[in-house]
């Protein structure tokens, strides 16, 4: 028997990156069409308010100028999501600064200019809500004294599920209810310790290096009616485009066409914004009856796209002096924005990962998304996983501290293992090993022996080092129901040479779609690598294999590219005798003869789960996902007392997420990651005022470079996943969990001092030890049961 | 990009002396421009005031380094890496070295000038601390002649320099006398690359017996404009830095620093901390001529 090609994890290079490295990739500014016009959004300068009027300046001749109002829109003015609640273009009311109002288009892009300086909008300002705690007051001031002058949303009333200044709410048992309710009164009555923590984490910019655009086309039918639109651009979920097109123009599917083109960069940035966007250009080409293109520069994109969700997460824990979980509560609260937009989503992840991976002997979740008048938060790679986690971890620690146990010990206590049930009640049927884990990661970072060393180093140097880890789970694919309702179709097309291309909507944008799905298929139908194509993401050509987001894109559409591949292998062994074991000549010649007698070939596969899956909707309860990935990773840092900086100095990265399919991608996406959770942990602050982002630029929104990043020490287990490909899970958002909470320990452990709030920059240190007393900080042993964290976030103008 | 470019007039004249005649038939009309990377970032936000812009990148007369009479001569032009890569300043200047070490990016110190630096006039600017701490003179040039004044009077305030609408600054003179000093700086930055100042201090002295001379300090972000300390320097001249003494020392100094610091709140950080790390920097600087 020859051996089989072993492609899956081997590390062959991208499908595109030839392209890349050579300048040939063209990107959406790189597009022109004929005739294309230039767009530019008009966009409020206060945070919430009535419009009462817009001035059109006399010094530009306005009839060069394609204008669109909301009046314009064809079919309803939403951008639709989840709820129908974000207006496409502002009518006559504000709810966040940087919100579109109007849209404008020309012939030349530097004529925008000008006609943006020229176009004056009066507000009659409301007052604004811009925190959780504002939004919250807001709420607690309708109740107790009728005042609804800040409730902001909904807008117009409506009737949404969360109430009065909240989208979304959930409430989580880790049991039955009441049942749990009982065993939490007991537990918290017997407790040796009942510990409290809260933890907040900031906005965060995905900083995809291309910035959002688009370019659309709009069509007529001879009587001066529009047929069809179509945009292509940057993004990551064609298929959104499409719906949110169809409302938008009242046009069914298949007359609402979206191609991707090559994209720069997304981290979830990419996965609702574009469906605002792509709606405006194409809005601008139905009025104009031009092609336009809109590109937003980086500040119009940093200060006017969505960010990922600020968070407050509160825990209330019954332990045993042992260090055993008895009992907890846990809330955790986002602030959404000015819209709903993907925030109970959003919020659902947060909230089942709220858990961490441990034993909860009863537990109680509760949840919810505020509104404020932000721009709307939004995706960004782990999904709300990386605020709760930030809670859990910081927490543990914190238990460990009040118990004068390590955090090793306590976690070592309390970990999930194989054959346990999670929070939700999924039993854990696949291998989990969090103990060896825990060993393992600790050793590879020589934790045991730097707590003793720094311990003592730490005494006379201002320099204080420390280490810290934390140990977590990310659930791939949609959460509980979702991926049966995506219902996610894959294709895979034989063309006229006899060799194979797969058609799906899952999009490369960096990351290494492309090239996984081309392996998957190389792998299972034995052919080599380069022979493997992919169809252009354009929906009218691809099914809708899903979106490309929660880290689904390598389980459940690889394994559906494994199911079509396997499917046409049968396919061709049947109909045309391909024989086992087929050498290359033999699969194109099969497949010749097949399209020969039929015409074409295709192989279809349609999302089913490998083992059955069990979610309760309604209760929150039941198989969350169809698999974990699990991880540990340990933190070191330095804290300059001088200057009051904190650096990681080494990170450690231990992961088990199945099979590793591309060694050197699936590296890449640890460091990437990694480095993207030290900047939310220690650089990356959104300075808002009233609601704008004022440092919307990189010299002031402070991401790390090279220069600020350590050596980031990645290392696999793999366990096998029956829901993957030859065993594959999902990796592209756990790596933004660990690193937050990680650095945060490693920083207590280094100068006593435990902060709760991210991002933590040198002047949050420096107000914190300054008020502690102590010049230079110091071991000091606070009473770690008393939250001591200033939080001091403001910043004078 | 924030700007029309076809509303800007960008000229490069073949001479210095072409610039200069050119800067003095209509004054303030026209601006020079070095390496663009100030003006560039300026363009693209849409706040460069100047449309009419007077290309010196490529004159030669204003990009040279050479050591004469005892001092060492810098051209405005010269560049970042220029700096870098001189072996006469390696040998004389550290400070300098060290500070263009630390703008920017590569790119940026392949096109960046110290002329740019200066001119541009930032509070928050890389090289003027070193500069102010080695005591440094500028030569402006006109069409109607030169003139050389001390570099600590050149900037009148924020973003203010003497330089009148017809002058360029030509040159920067520093004169080598620190062979026995001992020599400090450090930036403390956002981050450790493509970083903008939160506080910089340069400091340069001489320690005889235990004893502080001639001590210069040079500081970013201090006040509206870099800065030499000199109030500082007053009380640590002839200070002792005997261990019975050095505690005493160094709290005079940290007062006599808070003195003159007038730090803001702004995007990047805020006045106290600026005050605080500043008299961390000083502390870390006695420290370490004492130890
Ligand atoms: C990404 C980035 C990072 C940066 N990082 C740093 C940093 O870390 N530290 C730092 O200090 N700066 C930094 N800068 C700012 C800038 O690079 C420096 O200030 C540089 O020295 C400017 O020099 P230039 O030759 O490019 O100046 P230009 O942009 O050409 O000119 C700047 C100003 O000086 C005037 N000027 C220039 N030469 C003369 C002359 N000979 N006579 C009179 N006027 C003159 C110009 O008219 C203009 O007003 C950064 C800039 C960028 C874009």
């Amino acid at each position: 028997m020859p051996q089989r090609n072993a492609i899956l994890g081997a590390s062959p290079i991208r499908k595109e990156g030839r392209a890349k490295v050579l300048g040939a990739a063209q990107y959406t500014d790189d597009l022109a069409l004929p005739d294309m016009w230039h767009g530019a959004t008009v966009r409020s300068t206060v945070a919430r308010g009535y419009i009462r009027n817009i001035t059109f300046a006399h010094e530009v001749n306005w009839d060069e100028f394609c204008i669109v109002r909301a009046s314009d829109i064809p079919g309803k003015n939403v951008i639709v999501h989840l709820m129908q609640d974000h207006p496409c273009l502002a009518n006559g009311y504000v709810n966040h600064p940087d919100e579109p109002i109007l849209l404008i288009a020309h012939p030349e892009k530097a004529a925008l200019l000008r006609a943006l300086k020229n176009i004056h909008i009066d507000y009659d300002e409301l007052p604004g809500v811009f925190t959780i705690e504002e939004s919250e007051a807001a709420v607690k001031a309708l109740v107790e004294k009728n005042d609804d002058s800040r409730i902001i949303w909904p807008t117009p009333k409506a009737d949404y599920e969360g109430g009065p200044n909240c989208f979304k709410t959930y409430e989580m048992y880790s049991g039955d209810a009441e049942k749990t309710e009982t065993g939490l009164e007991a537990a918290f009555e017997t407790a040796d310790f009942i510990v409290e923590g809260e933890y907040a984490t900031g906005a965060q910019e995905q900083l995809y290096i291309e910035n959002n655009g688009v370019i659309a086309e709009c069509f007529y039918t001879q009587q001066g009616e529009v047929e069809s639109v179509c945009v292509r651009g940057s993004m990551q979920c064609p298929f959104y485009l499409v719906h949110a097109l169809t409302l938008v123009f009242g046009l069914p599917d298949d007359k609402c066409r979206v191609i991707q083109v090559e994209t720069g960069g997304a981290f979830g940035g990419k996965e609702d914004f574009p469906s605002v966007i792509g709606s405006h250009a194409a809005l601008l080409a139905m009025k104009s009856k031009h092609p336009v293109k809109i590109i937003y520069d980086r500040a119009e994109d940093m200060a006017g796209t969505t960010k990922r969700h600020p968070s407050r997460t509160r825990h209330r824990t019954a332990v045993r002096k042992d260090g055993t979980l008895l009992g907890g509560t846990i809330e955790v609260t986002l602030d959404g924005g000015a819209y709903a937009t993907l925030s109970s989503t959003v919020l659902s992840r947060a909230t089942i990962h709220a858990s961490g991976p441990y034993k909860w002997p009863h537990l109680r979740v509760r949840s919810k998304a505020m509104a404020t008048n932000l721009p709307p938060h939004g995706a960004f790679r782990g999904f709300g996983a990386p605020q709760s986690l930030f809670g859990v971890e910081r927490h543990m620690d914190r238990i460990a501290h009040t118990l004068g146990l390590t955090p090793e010990e306590v976690r070592r206590k309390n970990f999930l293992g194989t054959g346990d049930t999670t929070a939700t009640g999924q039993p854990l049927v696949d291998k989990v090993d969090m103990q060896h884990m825990l060993t393992r990661a600790l050793n590879e970072a020589g934790y045991h022996e730097k707590v003793a060393r720094f311990a003592e180093e730490n005494k006379h140097s201002l320099i204080k080092r420390g280490v810290g880890f934390a140990a977590f789970m990310h659930g791939t694919g949609f959460t509980g129901s979702g991926e049966r309702r995506l219902n996610s179709l894959v294709y895979l097309d034989v063309l006229e040479d006899g060799l194979p291309q797969i058609l799906v909507s899952s999009t490369e944008f960096g990351q290494g779609t492309n090239t996984i799905l081309s392996q998957v298929a190389a792998q299972t139908l034995n052919l080599p690598y380069e022979d493997i194509r992919l169809a252009q993401p354009d929906t009218s050509v691809v099914p809708n294999s899903g979106p490309t987001v929660a880290s689904r894109t390598a389980m459940i559409v690889g394994k559906l590219v494994e199911r079509a591949s396997l499917q046409m292998l049968e396919t061709l062994r049947l109909q045309v005798h391909l024989p086992a074991d087929h050498t290359r000549e033999e699969f194109i010649a099969a497949a010749k003869a097949y399209r020969a007698q039929y015409g074409t070939l295709r192989a279809s596969a349609r999302y089913e789960p490998p083992a059955p899956i069990f979610w309760d909707d309604e209760k929150y309860r039941g198989d969350a996902y169809p698999g974990y990935a699990w991880a540990v990773y340990v933190a070191e840092v330095a804290v300059d007392m001088r200057t009051y900086m904190a650096t990681c100095t080494r990170f450690d990265a231990l992961q088990e997420v199945g099979k590793v399919m591309h060694p050197v991608l699936a590296k890449g996406q640890v460091e990437g990651g990694v480095a993207q959770g030290i900047g939310y942990a220690l650089y990356e602050k959104c300075v808002w005022k009233d609601g704008h982002l004022a440092n919307n630029q990189m010299t002031n929104y402070i991401m790390p470079t090279s220069a600020d990043l350590p050596p980031i020490h990645v290392h696999f287990e793999e366990v096998p996943s029956i829901h993957g490909p030859m065993g594959a899970k999902g990796i592209g958002e756990l790596p933004m969990d660990g690193p937050a909470p990680a650095i945060m320990n490693a920083i207590e452990n280094a100068t006593g001092i435990s902060f709760c709030t991210i991002p933590l920059l040198p002047e949050d240190i420096f107000e914190r030890v300054q008020s502690l007393g102590h010049p230079h900080g110091g071991t000091e042993d606070l009473d770690p049961s008393v939250d001591r964290d200033t939080r001091v976030e403001e910043v004078s103008a | 990009m924030h700007s029309d470019v076809t509303q800007f007039d960008l000229a490069a004249p073949p001479s210095l002396q072409a610039v200069l005649k050119q800067l003095a038939a209509e004054p303030g009309k026209h601006a020079p421009i070095a390496g663009g990377t100030e003006m560039m970032v300026a363009l693209g936000a849409g706040r460069l005031q100047q449309r009419s812009l007077l290309s010196i990148q490529h004159l030669r007369e204003l990009r040279f380094i050479r050591v004469e009479d005892r001092l060492l001569h810098i051209g405005s032009g010269t560049t970042f890496t220029d700096i870098r890569r001189s072996a006469e300043i390696a040998k004389h200047l550290p400070l300098l070295v060290q500070s263009a070490s630390w703008t920017g990016s590569v790119a940026n110190q392949n096109r960046g000038t110290i002329g740019g630096n200066i001119c541009n006039a930032s509070p928050a600017a890389d090289t003027p601390p070193a500069l102010l701490a080695y005591g440094a003179t500028v030569t402006l040039v006109s069409a109607s002649g030169e003139r050389t004044m001390r570099y600590v009077d050149f900037h009148l305030g924020y973003k203010k320099t003497a330089l009148r609408p017809d002058e360029l600054l030509h040159s920067i003179h520093v004169p080598l006398v620190f062979g026995d000093h001992r020599q400090y700086i450090r930036k403390v930055g956002t981050r450790n690359a493509q970083a903008i100042s939160k506080i910089a201090l340069a400091a340069v002295a001489k320690v005889e017996e235990q004893r502080l001379a001639d001590v210069r300090l040079g500081a970013a972000s201090l006040t509206d404009r870099p800065v030499r300390c000199s109030a500082t320097e007053a009380v640590l001249s002839g200070a002792s830095l005997a261990s019975d003494a050095l505690e005493e020392t160094i709290r005079l100094a940290r007062a006599a620093l808070a003195g003159e610091t007038h730090a803001i709140d702004d995007i990047r950080s805020t006045a106290r901390y600026r005050g605080a790390v500043a008299g961390n920097l000083l502390e870390e600087f006695l420290r370490s001529l004492a130890g």
